[in-house]
């Protein structure tokens, strides 16, 4: 994985980005589907494009493949301008989401149908096809046609056919959508160690955050056609830059607030919920009295029925609902003033007795360090 | 019968013209005697349900087509005679004891001897072939220029295919002898533009005759291509882009392969009725224009040949089953395709 190899091209300003979008922007009559955006993408990242569907996510990808043009900004792959470069003449390939196979020609025709239009010699196609198949484990199928391969086959030819011109850069499109969860979960696996193989920068598109997370070297979250937040999946889990980020990737529990200045750990914030000023290890330069936010991970919250020592951030609760979860229990707990929190612990004493049940009286609480406290 | 008692739970008291209409014929009593026949019959073969349906599409062959053709087929075996009908029958008593089955085969010699038939079969087979060949060059481009047409347009454009159907397809070829004879509006268009200083001899040739043909079946090759079409997944030319494939090579690569079957049965559309086609040739043709039909139409009702034009007739049907198979074939391969 890219984190063991200490793979942050980002972080290192002598590094020259290999894609840079430029404040583009892209219109379609008078809906702004991407709004003055600016990204750039280093050599040989795996880049995840997460967001909720119409921000705009697939229309960006679509401006990287060629299929739209920006309206205004320019896109640069390579250091060359390659904006008003046609689909047909860029060195940028795409996986479909529908895969896209072409239905009257065989596996081996489809996965060769880049290298013919580039007038490869047809004994090095073939070689090149053959080992794309093997590299795909597709060999016995080569003569079939898509309509005789269940998805997940497909989904390989698809793959296939968009690597074997060795792209600059390949662009997936939801690739693994239409895949079962079991299934889903071995291609992420796969694509991950194709990519490292091959060295080609990735670039996905998914609405599914998980599937972001384990894939990516970073994510781009976008919401309303531009990017909220870029950072590293750990990174956007952990340090999300606003309320919109936290919820979105992954649960959260938030308390909104007011903030009371600093105090023992960092900043204090006073908050309806809990009798005493809430603690955190962070620290803002904000006016007294600002709304902020403490945002909470449900695995971070303790929860238990005596009042826990050594935290100042305790609140109370009664028990609403457990969701059983095998690994974990998830528990509901409502507050005084009837809001909901969400507490997961993990199971890890065997017993079929729970120690804390419906209508239990708890506490819930979080160290300073684990609260996120959000401006926006 | 349960055919009446359905109908008539549909209540009374407002009912549609369609609906009274139906009431009438349901307790018209031949039509209820019909109905009850065939569901008597169906029952006694063993037909219900499920196999009662896929019997109506058989039973209809079997009556409007098997049925004439076995009475074209045992005429064509009969002598032409002076009598009402003029023919002779094959089947007759001779002397009260022998039934005596007299099979002429004269009709069919002659198809064979005279060139003439030869020459209408190859001929017509030869008009219709270039006709749809046309029509195929005019139709594909509409029906590609309709399905990317913007979507609010393409139900008008659709429309305006099936347009001329609302007028009777006599009238229209009749027009046609309006635009394109001697002094008719194509002649006077193309003069006073002065792109000619004579008028063309276009009515009453061949070229007449296509155009005759392939304005009138333009639609049967715009229909299924246009159907075919629609349904091609745009992502696939966008797939072919992606992957280095210029415009106008993904539309030979990829366009034209997924639309064999739009191509296929539009031609087939338009080349089986085309060979035997009767009312362009004869309205638009010259003397010297030669098609099976009108050769038919002759022999039937000026030569008063019943027996010589059953076996015309005949020898058509038996020269269009080879293209029909062939379509069936094709279709067979086509659905278990996309199945």
């Amino acid at each position: 994985m890219h984190e063991n190899k200490e793979f942050y091209p980002w972080l290192d300003a002598k590094q020259k980005p290999y894609i840079q979008i430029e404040r583009v922007t892209k219109k379609f009559g008078d809906f702004v589907a991407i709004d003055n955006l600016s990204l750039d993408i280093y050599r040989n990242e795996f880049f995840a494009l997460l967001g909720p569907s119409g921000c705009g996510k697939t229309t960006l990808l679509r401006m990287l493949a060629g299929f739209e043009k920006p309206t205004e900004g320019r896109i640069l792959l390579d250091g060359e301008d390659v904006s008003s470069v046609p689909p047909h003449q860029r060195l940028v390939n795409m996986m479909f989401q529908s895969y896209a196979l072409f239905p009257h020609m065989t596996v081996e025709k489809n996965i060769g149908f880049g290298l013919k239009q580039d007038k490869v010699p047809a004994a090095q196609i073939k070689k090149r096809v053959d080992d794309m198949l093997e590299l795909v484990q597709l060999g016995q199928f080569a003569r079939r046609k898509p309509h005789q391969l269940s998805g997940g086959q497909r989904q390989r030819v698809a793959l296939a056919r968009s690597l074997i011109k060795q792209p600059k850069l390949l662009l997936l499109d939801e690739p693994l959508g239409a895949l079962d969860k079991k299934l889903r979960e071995q291609t992420q696996f796969e694509l991950m160690n194709l990519q490292e193989e091959l060295g080609i920068t990735f670039m996905i598109v998914t609405h599914d955050q998980e599937e972001a997370m384990t894939v990516s070297s970073r994510i781009g979250l976008m919401i309303n056609g531009d990017l909220e937040q870029v950072a590293t999946p750990s990174e956007l889990y952990e340090t999300p830059k606003s309320r919109f980020v936290a919820e979105f990737i992954g649960d959260v529990n938030l308390l909104e607030g007011r903030y009371d200045g600093s105090g023992e750990f960092g900043l204090t914030m006073v908050c309806k919920e809990s009798d005493s000023a809430i603690q955190s290890t962070q620290r803002l330069d904000v006016a007294h009295g600002t709304t902020i936010w403490a945002a909470i991970r449900p695995e971070k919250l303790e929860i238990s029925k005596q009042r826990p020592e050594g935290t100042p951030n305790v609140l109370k609760g009664k028990v609403w609902d457990i969701g059983y979860g095998g690994s974990f229990s998830t528990y509901h707990v409502h507050l005084p003033n009837g809001k909901a929190m969400t507490a997961v612990r993990a199971n890890r004493e065997r017993s079929l007795e729970k120690s804390i049940t419906w209508e239990d009286d708890v506490y819930l609480s979080w160290a300073p360090k684990s609260a996120v406290i959000l401006t926006d | 019968m349960s055919n009446k008692g359905v109908l008539i739970t549909g209540g009374q008291s407002e009912m549609g013209p369609l609906a009274a209409a139906q009431m009438r014929l349901a307790s018209f009593a031949p039509y209820r005697w019909f109905v009850a026949a065939i569901i008597w019959i169906a029952d006694k073969l063993g037909l219900r349900g499920r196999s009662l349906v896929i019997a109506m599409p058989y039973l209809w062959l079997l009556v409007f087509f098997l049925l004439p053709f076995a009475i074209v087929f045992k005429l064509s075996f009969s002598e032409i005679a002076i009598a009402i009908p003029p023919y002779t029958p094959i089947v007759s008593w001779v002397d009260g004891i022998y039934l005596r089955l007299q099979l002429s085969f004269e009709s069919y010699q002659l198809l064979f001897e005279d060139s003439l038939y030869i020459k209408a079969y190859l001929n017509s087979i030869k008009i219709a072939t270039v006709s749809t060949l046309l029509t195929l060059l005019i139709g594909y481009p509409m029906a590609y220029g309709m399905v990317r047409a913007p979507k609010q347009w393409r139900t008008t454009l659709l429309m305006l295919v099936i347009l001329p159907f609302w007028t009777s397809f006599l009238i229209r070829v009749y027009a046609w002898i309006g635009i394109l004879k001697t002094k008719g509006l194509l002649n006077l268009l193309l003069m006073n533009l002065g792109i000619i200083s004579e008028p063309l001899t276009i009515l009453n040739t061949n070229v007449a005759v296509y155009i005759g043909i392939v304005y009138s079946y333009l639609p049967f090759m715009i229909l299924p291509l246009y159907a075919n079409l629609e349904k091609l997944d745009g992502s696939l030319l966008e797939a072919a882009a992606d992957l280095g494939c210029g415009p106008f090579k993904a539309f030979w690569t990829i366009t034209i392969p997924l639309s064999t079957a739009g191509i296929v049965a539009g031609c087939f559309l338009v080349f089986i009725p085309a060979v035997g086609e009767f009312v362009i040739p004869d309205l638009l043709g010259g003397s010297d224009t030669l098609m099976i039909g009108k050769t038919l139409w002759v022999e039937f009702f000026n030569n008063r040949d019943w027996p010589l034009a059953s076996a015309v007739a005949v020898l058509l049907l038996l020269i269009l089953i080879v293209p029909i198979v062939l379509f069936q074939k094709f279709q067979e391969r086509a659905n278990a395709q996309s199945a």
